[in-house]
């Protein structure tokens, strides 16, 4: 093409359409600004500003939301981003994490002393980026929002400057992350090379025009190495071996946001880049998809299962959890983004937001099991818990119960709901394994309430720190909880919300 | 929140809903229990007593209310739930679930009473009545999701109470038991997700409703097989039939008592009560075809499990493994495929719930005097305690199966049904019978005959409390056993449907026995 030939034209912009981003990048940018001017706020100051800026963003998105019923999704500056409900759905997962996740880092951070904007102001950074991927329409802009949301990631990790295991969580994380960058992008040149273009609606246009056979290696060995980049941010197998030492060492609200808001803004990325943008090779990828989900479900539940730290073993539970959401993919892929995918894409999103607020609610209660100094997460810190704060103990339950895919509980809907989509596809083996295996990672959160509940005092057992149980802490453990109940109870609210993602605006079926 | 719209569009419906009731006065009490102060134990005690009499009590109502004649299901009442998905809170009860229902309202009252925990009443007696209420849903349900949902949840209270007021190994036993019976209901979801989609194809919309998918949907014989499997290893595991049976006898040994009453009384029945509703009625082909490896394995797992139950040193784990053998009867009955087979095997639900019941409560009242279970530790009961050796006469007796009692009644007519059907397993199995006798028999001369021991001297009687207790399943025990026709009488319309259902999915002729056709054509 002659890309030389063409002067620039600045695209026009629709500022209402990335009003999500710019609240927090303005409202991110004051904080950091006016905290490192003033003397220390009082307590819970940073966090609620962080708060009260997620919140405006979720009001402005479901404004967004409603527009978006009104008059289609549409692609917006340049056909650089996508305006549509799948963005709108992924910006309120994150917020809602963004929110939970600061409630309980208030506590966390005051505890540990190193109260501070610097935190909150990494943890808005990294949810524009997440915006970024979530609405991405070009493998360039994806790969700005991927860099900018790892960049914060890596130093999020290593943000706990008294504990050597944060630093080598953040030397590990920032190494391999480096690598699975370089990846994506080595695939997004590729890419580029075989079908002349970065951007989603050019990418599927050029498999019609442009003279060029599906087998074309540029393109495969292209959406190889994306796939690669994609599968390490997910953390699926043969991809994870970063998670489990960055979830054990990172400050624990800190593994939460990266298991709530790193999988959301990574899974819908995934979603974007093959069903969006590559639905013309969904023969070539699916089958791997296939592959890695199935490795990804029995090996993470399997390694899951001999851990000794809690932190870890739910590190691992993220692992088969991550494989669950690629059976969502996977039956995506099948229909190819097109109206008649029914569950993949619905029962993707679904199982994002209800792990999202789980994986939160079970963090929080790690983080104050944790004690002073955030290390107290082997199974030996939780024994009894349940006498000392039964309440605790109950919630914690509930999550572990959810996580395990106990029915009348919101993990259970997920389960559900990407299973039904994966027979509906016909992929029984996948739905199998996927039962099979999350009977196996049942084990991993028995083990946890057994120590919790069943398992007899020791002693030394009364010399340990009481756990104490912050307002905002409980403030977030208690939503998680009414949610993830609710959610099994009577999820049809939320089916309905989950639905609505298909109607993406998409190139190749008329958005 | 969603209790209260149900229970309200009930009444505009059909009258007081009564089905509802029994799942939701359980809940409703284990949460009073949870919330109450721990500082008073008896109230909590008299709380979860008066729920469970009342759910008892709603049961029996029931019982009183139900139309005898009537094959069809009854009390029907039917929500939409998650509509989205075509998942309906939808309960009803015929002839083949009436008396599970009614055996679990009154199971669980006399284990609430009869039992004591020793330790953290609050937290056991609520798990009980959640498991009341998850049994009580799993035998109602008439929708695919909902039935799956109570089958699994389940899972959760039993766990705890093994894990928590078990004895010896009993993380071990309830994880094992979690695990195992995880692993069955695995498969089942995949097939309830597939069975729904797949009638989409002829039904034209997405329903888990049990009687819609039941009526009108048609599979490919291939693929109704599959459907069937993935159903069965979920009952097959529960029942247990042999060899997904090790779960059991952990898991009934280390149980406390009341967990062992439970278990055995209703628990298991979810696997027989399962292949019935949903294997059979669902998938009737299917398991036509497949009748040969189930009727194989039920013969196997009564062989197996009176000679296992022959060498116990545990009297817990004697019970346990006769459960195996007794519900190798009732699955013989039902893969007979014979009116009088599943009737008789519905009957022997019922009634091995009664005695085993029974049992498992009498062992407990041995351990609590004894502290030990083991047979070679007891030793000439008889003479010190004789009523409540009398007591346990009559209820193992009612166990082998003697005439006049219970349990004969079951285990005659399934093997007159099944021979007609399945001539030669019915033979094997016979011999089952007289295992029974062997194991159990032997089991009582070395516990109660003999000059007691200086441990087994100050064995103390049973009792008022107890007796009372044990009254109830004495009097089922008898009444059953000599005058089983009430009950036969509101089976047997549910299960000739079932028949004719069977028949015309699949063009199978029930074999008459040549006695009731010269009764037919005189």
């Amino acid at each position: 093409m002659n890309l030389a030939a063409t002067p620039f034209i600045a695209p026009s912009i629709d500022w209402f359409s990335i009003a999500p981003m710019l609240i927090l990048l303005g409202g991110g940018l004051v904080l950091l600004v006016a905290a490192s001017l003033t003397p220390a706020w009082p307590k819970h100051l940073y966090s609620l500003s962080t708060i009260a800026l997620a919140v405006a963003t979720i009001v402005v998105t479901c404004i967004q939301w409603g527009r978006i019923s009104d008059s289609g999704p549409r692609f917006v500056i340049g056909d650089a981003l996508a305006y549509d409900h799948f963005s709108m759905f992924g910006i309120i997962v994150v917020c809602v994490a963004l929110i939970l996740v600061s409630l309980i880092t208030d506590d966390f951070v005051r505890r540990e002393s190193m109260d501070g904007p610097e935190i909150y102001g990494l943890y808005i950074m990294a949810v524009i980026g997440a915006i970024v991927m979530i609405m991405s329409n070009d493998l360039i802009v994806l790969f700005l929002g991927l860099e900018t949301l790892s960049i914060a990631f890596y130093v999020l990790a290593a943000s706990n400057r008294r504990r050597a295991e944060s630093q080598e969580a953040g030397i590990k994380y920032f190494v391999l992350g480096g690598f699975s960058s370089a990846f994506f992008l080595y695939g997004v040149a590729l890419i580029y090379g075989g079908t002349g273009s970065t951007n989603f609606g050019r990418i599927v246009a050029s498999f019609d025009f442009v003279p060029l056979h599906r087998s074309d290696s540029m393109v495969l060995v292209g959406v190889a190495l994306l796939l690669i980049g994609l599968s390490f941010k997910v953390a699926a197998v043969p991809f994870h071996f970063w998670a489990p030492d960055v979830y054990q060492g990172s400050p624990t609200p800190v593994t939460a946001f990266f298991a709530s808001v790193g999988k959301m803004a990574a899974f819908a990325a995934m979603l974007r880049v093959l069903v969006i943008a590559l639905p013309s090779w969904k023969d070539d990828w699916r089958p791997v998809v296939w592959i890695i989900a199935i490795l990804t479900l029995v090996i993470g539940s399997i390694s899951a299962v001999v851990q000794t730290n809690v932190k870890r073993m739910l590190a691992y539970s993220s692992i088969s959890h991550a494989g669950f959401i690629l059976i969502g993919v996977e039956a995506a892929g099948h229909a190819g983004g097109s109206s008649a995918d029914r569950g993949g894409m619905p029962g993707t999103m679904l199982y994002l937001l209800i792990y999202a607020v789980l994986v939160v609610g079970t963090f929080a209660i790690v983080s104050v099991v944790g004690r002073t100094g955030d290390a107290a997460t082997d199974l030996g810190s939780f024994r009894g818990l349940a006498r000392q704060k039964p309440l605790l103990a109950l919630a914690l339950t509930v999550f572990l119960l959810a996580q395990a895919g106990v029915p009348l509980t919101s993990g259970f809907i997920a389960k559900f709901g990407v299973i039904q989509a994966a027979v509906e596809q016909h992929s029984y083996a996948l739905a199998i394994v996927a039962m099979v295996s999350a009977v196996i990672a049942a084990f991993l959160y028995l083990r946890i309430l057994i120590s919790v509940w069943l398992a007899d005092p020791e002693a030394g057992d009364d010399a340990r720190e009481t756990v104490r149980v912050p307002v905002s802490t409980a403030i977030a453990i208690g939503f998680c909880v009414a949610f993830t109940l609710y959610v099994g109870f009577n999820p049809g609210w939320f089916i309905g919300l989950s639905e609505t993602v298909v109607n993406v605006a998409s190139p190749a079926f008329g958005g | 929140m969603s209790a209260a719209t149900f229970a309200e569009e009930g009444v505009a419906a059909s009258g007081f809903p009564l089905l509802t009731a029994l799942v939701l006065v359980p809940v409703l009490g284990a949460v009073l229990v949870a919330s109450m102060s721990k500082r008073r134990p008896e109230w909590i005690k008299l709380t979860a007593i008066l729920f469970s009499v009342f759910t008892g009590a709603i049961s029996v109502w029931m019982l009183a209310s139900f139309k005898t004649a009537d094959a069809g299901f009854q009390f029907v009442s039917k929500h939409e739930w998650i509509s989205k998905w075509g998942i309906s809170w939808h309960l009803g009860v015929d002839g083949i679930s009436l008396f599970l229902v009614v055996l679990t309202g009154v199971l669980f009252p006399l284990a609430i009473v009869g039992v004591d925990p020793h330790h953290d009443e609050k937290p056991y007696l609520a798990w009980l009545l959640l498991l009341e209420a998850g049994v009580m849903g799993s035998f109602l349900s008439l929708d695919l999701f909902l039935f799956f949902v109570f089958f699994e949840i389940v899972l959760v209270p039993m766990y705890f109470l093994i894990g928590g007021w078990g004895h010896g190994k009993r993380v071990y036993a309830a994880t094992k038991f979690f695990l195992y019976t995880m692993i069955g209901s695995a498969f089942m979801l995949v097939g309830i997700a597939a069975t729904v989609l797949l009638a989409k194809n002829s039904l034209g919309r997405i329903t888990f409703d049990l009687v819609e998918l039941a009526n009108d949907s048609n599979f490919a014989a291939s693929t109704a097989r599959w459907l069937f499997f993935a159903f069965a290893i979920a009952f097959a595991v529960k029942v247990p039939m042999f060899p997904l049976h090790t779960w059991l006898p952990d898991a009934h040994t280390e149980a406390p008592t009341a967990g062992s009453v439970v278990l055995a009384g209703v628990m298991l029945k979810l696997g027989t009560y399962g292949f019935l509703r949903f294997g059979l009625y669902l998938f009737p082909q299917a398991a036509r075809n497949s009748r040969a490896i189930f009727l194989t394995l039920a013969v196997i797992g009564i062989l197996y499990g009176a000679i296992a139950a022959t060498m116990q040193k545990d009297l817990k784990r004697l019970v346990a493994y006769s459960s195996i053998a007794h519900l190798g009867f009732i699955v013989l009955g039902t893969f007979a495929m014979t009116s009088q087979s599943i009737s008789g095997g519905v009957l022997q639900m019922i009634n091995h719930g009664v005695s085993t019941g029974a049992l498992f409560l009498l062992v407990g009242m041995i351990y609590e005097r004894r502290h030990t279970r083991e047979i070679s530790a007891l030793k000439g009961i008889q003479s010190v305690a004789p009523v409540f050796a009398a007591a346990f006469t009559l209820v193992m007796l009612s166990s082998i199966g003697v005439p006049g009692l219970n349990g004969f009644v079951g285990e005659f007519l399934v093997l007159i049904g099944s021979f007609l059907t399945a001539r030669w397993w019915t033979v094997v199995a016979a011999s089952g019978v007289i295992l029974a006798a062997l194991y159990l028999l032997w089991a009582y001369q070395r516990v109660f005959h003999g000059e007691p021991d200086e441990d087994n001297k100050s064995f103390a009687e049973l009792k008022w409390k107890e007796g009372m207790v044990l009254l109830p399943f004495i009097a089922a025990i008898v009444f059953c056993g000599v005058y089983p026709k009430p009950m036969l009488d509101r089976i047997q319309p549910s299960v000739n449907a079932l028949i004719s259902h069977i028949s015309d999915k699949t063009g199978y002729v029930e074999p008459q026995p040549a006695s009731t056709s010269q009764e037919a054509h005189p």
